[in-house]
């Protein structure tokens, strides 16, 4: 009964009241890779993850989990997979030691054995120090470690990390990323949901991006850059209010709109052609606009997302996990 | 333990995982068999004992009202009501009990729906486990605290002067009739607990609830000094009806009838409530 891919959904929905939270999702993740869900919040990431996980039930479409329908063997699917969610899951009130003996107990481990693995886990993760003290102490970067080892007490086939990283400082980030690494080293697939372009590019080999419950793009982070144009140009003008002009001299020029960044001095061109290049330099020296800088490169995952939606993929303001 | 001072250097400078100890962390395990519905529940009432060992307050929370009712009403009226204030307490200790007890059970469906609220209820029902088995396992818990808050009441009685007459006896037979009765009710505010949407709605709805209910009782006064009205209220009251039959019981005069008349409450709202929180719970949320 094994598949070669660890998921296969097809028009994959789930409705809340109107709100079509998931609006035909199709998914094709193959075994032992990370694969990177896409998408700014509300985008539909968790839903589709919570129905991967036979936690909500799909209004519409199939899901085949490890081979399994998540509507109709949902015991299957569990024996196999392992959730971390979004927020959380551990007892605030419990020790870190205490949560993972807790369920490795529930997951039939010994006594001594849960005990062992559990303690195994923590110093591999950097908790042991903080085995002994309530979770409620820990900080956000501690909490996710601990959620993280609290999934994988038993290694499962497929691993969903919903937002793993949202709200950590970038030292605690790593951690999770070297985490996340070695799992497949040993042989787990691992679905993530970021909101963070960088993260998927750095983990992911295929990356689904997501808007409004849709499947948006598809492919490996290089495929998904080049969908885009072949290059991307980055203009910087000495002061703000040169960008405008630079503005009309490139669109007029090279008949491509540009983009202005969040930098009051930057603009943003994809270029189909490289060959453009040396012409919107010239133009631009030609109208005597100085410049800062000028730099043709592959575009990067925010630019993409801009692309695809026509709005940018990362949220306005950090979102900070709350921790007590 | 030794490994405790090796600790820090897990952690270096870099931020990066003690690299030997990740990979024997992430190295492939197997599942165990997987374990029975005894097992898992019982995993769940180890859980609800830690909590009782890590936020003991949850115990003195429900019984500081009572014993300052305890207190209060024994050396104010008591007096005035029972002629002396022994006699009083005699007489007010069983019912306060039963007030501990029942405002106890509140908490069930509040840790209920502060795990739901976490997310932790994510994780348990996405493992292969026997799914009502946090339910049953939190109500070891209950039974727990139930216990622990009756104890502490009548400790204090004890040492106020109250003296049942059945002695030693009167008392446990009263805490398995507490216990009963709780177990019962408690699947009001477990069916609660699934339906709200935060912890302190259903505190507060609780005690809409139970506050009315244990005093328009005979809790601290005997009805017969109450109006017509009144006197029907009460009588009608099934918290009377446990008070009563503690109070017998405490007196060593219980009767068969008077029990039952006790746990028909319980009894049937076990019979409506139990199913309809099983399937609010398997309910996908
Ligand atoms: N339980 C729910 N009830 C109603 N609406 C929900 C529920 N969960 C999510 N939604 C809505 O569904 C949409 C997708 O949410 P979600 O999957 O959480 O997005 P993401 O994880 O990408 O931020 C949002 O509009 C959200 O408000
Ligand atoms: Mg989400």
């Amino acid at each position: 009964m094994t598949s070669p891919l660890a998921i296969e959904t097809r028009q994959l929905v789930k409705v809340f009241g109107t709100n079509r939270a998931v609006d035909g999702v199709d998914l094709r993740v193959p075994q032992g890779t990370v694969y990177g869900v896409l998408g700014p919040n509300g985008a539909g990431k968790t839903t589709t993850l919570r129905m991967l996980a036979t936690l909500l039930k799909p209004d519409g479409g199939e899901a085949l989990v490890l081979g399994h329908n998540v509507a109709t063997e949902a015991a299957a699917v569990r024996q196999r997979i392992s959730l971390t969610g979004q927020f959380a899951s551990v007892d605030e009130d419990l020790t870190g030691l205490e949560n993972l003996r807790l369920l490795a107990g529930l997951l039939g481990f010994r006594r001594r054995d849960g005990r062992a693995r559990a303690e195994e886990l923590l110093q591999g993760f950097g908790l042991a120090e903080a085995a002994g003290q309530q979770v409620k102490y820990y900080s956000g970067g501690m909490r996710r470690r601990l959620d993280i080892a609290a999934s994988i007490l038993v290694t499962p086939d497929l691993l969903f990390l919903d937002e793993p990283t949202t709200g950590l400082d970038p030292r605690s980030r790593n951690q999770v990323w070297d985490i996340v690494r070695a799992l497949t080293r040993g042989g787990t697939t691992v679905l993530l949901t970021t909101q963070y372009l960088e993260e998927a590019d750095q983990l992911a080999e295929r990356i689904a991006v997501i808007d409004h419950g849709r499947v948006i793009a598809e492919g490996t982070s290089a495929e998904l850059k080049a969908s885009v144009g072949t290059s991307v140009l980055h203009v910087s003008v000495l002061s703000a209010d040169q960008r405008e002009p630079a503005a009309r001299v490139l669109r007029e020029q090279l008949g491509i709109e540009p983009y202005a960044e969040a930098d009051p001095t930057a603009l943003t061109l994809q270029l189909d052609d490289t060959r453009h290049a040396p012409r919107a330099l010239n133009a631009l020296t030609e109208a005597d606009i100085p410049l800062r800088s000028f730099s043709l490169g592959q575009p990067s995952l925010d630019e993409v997302f801009m692309a695809l939606t026509g709005h940018p993929a990362e949220p306005e303001t950090d979102t900070m996990e709350v921790t007590a | 333990m030794s490994d405790q001072k090796l600790a820090p250097m897990t952690e270096p400078e870099t931020g990066a995982l003690f690299d030997a100890d990740l990979q024997q962390a992430i190295s492939r395990r197997a599942a165990p068999r997987r374990p029975g519905p005894v097992s898992n529940a019982t995993m769940f009432g180890w859980r609800a004992l830690l909590k009782i060992k890590h936020v003991p307050e949850q115990l003195f929370d429900v019984v500081v009202t009572p014993i300052m009712f305890t207190v209060m009403f024994t050396y104010l009226f008591g007096g005035a009501l029972a002629g002396s204030t022994i006699d009083y307490l005699q007489f007010l200790l069983p019912g306060i009990l039963a007030q501990t007890v029942i405002f106890t059970t509140i908490y069930t469906g509040v840790t209920l729906n502060t795990d739901i609220s976490k997310g932790i209820y994510d994780r348990f029902k996405s493992m292969p486990i026997w799914g009502p088995s946090p339910l049953v396992g939190a109500m070891l818990g209950d039974f727990l605290r139930y216990t622990g808050s009756s104890i502490i009441v009548v400790l204090i009685g004890l040492l106020m002067g109250f003296r049942p007459e059945a002695g030693l006896a009167g008392v446990l037979y009263s805490m398995v009739l507490l216990n009963v009765f709780a177990f019962g009710i408690g699947w009001i505010f477990t069916t609660l607990g699934l339906l709200m949407r935060t912890p302190g709605t259903v505190m507060t709805i609780s005690w809409i609830v139970l506050m009315p209910l244990t005093f328009a009782s005979n809790v601290f006064v005997d009805p017969a000094t109450m109006p017509g009205w009144l006197q029907a209220v009460v009588n009608a009251n099934p918290v009377s009806h446990l008070v009563s039959a503690i109070r017998e019981l405490m007196a060593g005069t219980a009767t068969l009838s008077g029990l039952l008349l006790a746990l028909a409450l319980p009894a049937f709202i076990t019979v409506v409530f139990a199913p309809l929180a099983m399937v609010l719970y398997r309910r996908p949320r």
